[in-house]
């Protein structure tokens, strides 16, 4: 149907002959823009009403006097479905330290929930398939286990602000919500969150569609590809000031992707967007020492180099 | 009425409060309105999310930014209900 519709706008209505590179582009643009529109529309919204059920309160809950291992599995999967901005990382920081759990346990959720985000899950799913978003979730699990156990074994707690160790938390009631109101509330997170970042998947979109009309076949597998073992720690080092920006880059990483970048080294781009925030990094700087930040930013560059050389390898 | 906004001064916590603000006087209310910014003092209600909004030592919402008519209901719910004599301690609770 959204095939017919961008045949359709480009063909007939702007009059655009087909085979030209402007008529490519600009059906590429509308379709992509249509498909990922709706799909962010109708999954954020399911995605909200299932994050209703799992506040951070009862992540906190599950995941104190938890054994070390089992500790890390769970909250790199809470990490997933507990709603979380980065502008709420320090009280929560605080509220799992105070419940006892580990630092390492800590930073597997806190590694996982901003990389399985949503918002690159729905692009990954409409733009490569489920196969890839589902490859991108098991790796950013993967990954958020591994960097936590690390920072565990390490045993840095030292390194983490003193006064956090002071702070006593208030209990609260966990909430209980209605259906209507998971309803009314996943309807608005869905309207606001689609209004920040409509404007990034427009850009994005538009620069993938000039890439896919415009670029040579294949011009970035001269420079870019497997054989240049160099081209997976440039793209981290490249998607690291792209913060979380998920929505604008996905679209573009397609489109390089037809261009020859290969998968290893695209989906380690897309973990160093996604996982490596500097405003994260302002923000956690609160509770955690230089020293900490330092070791955590290493051991997430290193671990998503690792992965992007392993995917090159095996795909 | 004593109501206090829980944050430490994001976007969504301005945005909160203005919404409070705007709330408070299309009802007419006479209310105190401040903020709590220091994250020990957050931590104390129990609440893990911000913004949070405290009406008279309890909290009523953590997490969001509620829209407009949202925090207008919360404000006349907790007007009906004047903070006397009644809740058993003043211990901060969720709803």
């Amino acid at each position: 149907m959204l095939d017919w519709l961008a045949d359709l706008i480009t063909f007939r209505l702007l009059g655009l002959s087909p085979e030209t590179r402007l008529a490519e582009s600009v059906r590429y643009f509308l379709y992509d823009t249509a498909k990922v529109l709706l799909m962010l529309a109708l999954i954020i919204y399911v995605v909200a009403v299932i994050r209703s059920f799992f506040p951070p309160e009862r992540a906190r809950r599950l995941l104190s006097g938890r054994s070390q291992f089992l500790g890390h599995v769970a909250a790199a999967l809470l990490g997933i479905v507990t709603p979380f901005c980065s502008c709420s990382a320090v009280p929560l920081f605080i509220g799992f330290t105070e419940a006892g759990i580990p630092l390492g346990v800590t930073f597997s959720f806190l590694i996982s929930s901003p990389m399985v985000n949503e918002v690159a899950l729905i692009l990954l799913w409409g733009l490569f398939g489920w196969r890839i978003a589902l490859l991108y979730i098991a790796t950013g699990v993967t990954v958020a286990i591994v960097a936590g156990v690390i920072i565990g074994r390490l045993h840095l707690e030292g390194w983490v602000e003193d006064y956090v160790y002071q702070i006593k938390m208030g209990e609260t009631a966990e909430e209980v919500l209605t259906w209507p109101a998971r309803h009314e509330r996943a309807l608005q997170f869905t309207t606001d969150l689609l209004k920040r970042i409509w404007p990034y998947v427009l850009v994005g979109i538009g620069i993938g569609a000039f890439i896919h009309g415009y670029a040579p076949q294949d011009f970035l597998v001269r420079f870019a590809g497997p054989a240049n073992p160099l081209a997976v720690p440039v793209a981290v080092a490249i998607g690291v000031p792209l913060y979380s920006n998920a929505a604008g880059t996905i679209p573009i990483v397609q489109a390089l992707m037809e261009k020859g970048l290969p998968m290893g080294t695209s989906l380690a781009f897309m973990m160093a967007v996604t996982a490596l925030s500097l405003p994260e990094m302002v923000i956690l700087r609160r509770v955690l020492k230089p020293r900490l930040i330092a070791v955590f930013v290493g051991i997430m560059t290193v671990t998503i180099i690792f992965v992007g050389y392993l995917f090159n390898a095996i795909l | 009425m004593d109501i206090k906004i829980l944050g430490t001064g994001c976007p969504n916590c301005q945005r909160l409060e203005a919404h409070v603000r705007q709330a408070a006087s299309d009802l007419g209310l006479t209310a105190d309105i401040g903020k709590v910014t220091d994250i020990a003092q957050i931590m104390k209600y129990g609440v893990m999310r911000t913004p949070g909004l405290l009406i008279d030592g309890q909290v009523k919402m953590a997490g969001r930014v509620p829209t407009l008519d949202e925090v207008r209901r919360i404000l006349e719910t907790a007007g009906a209900t004047p903070a006397g004599p009644a809740p058993a301690g003043a211990a901060p609770a969720g709803r």
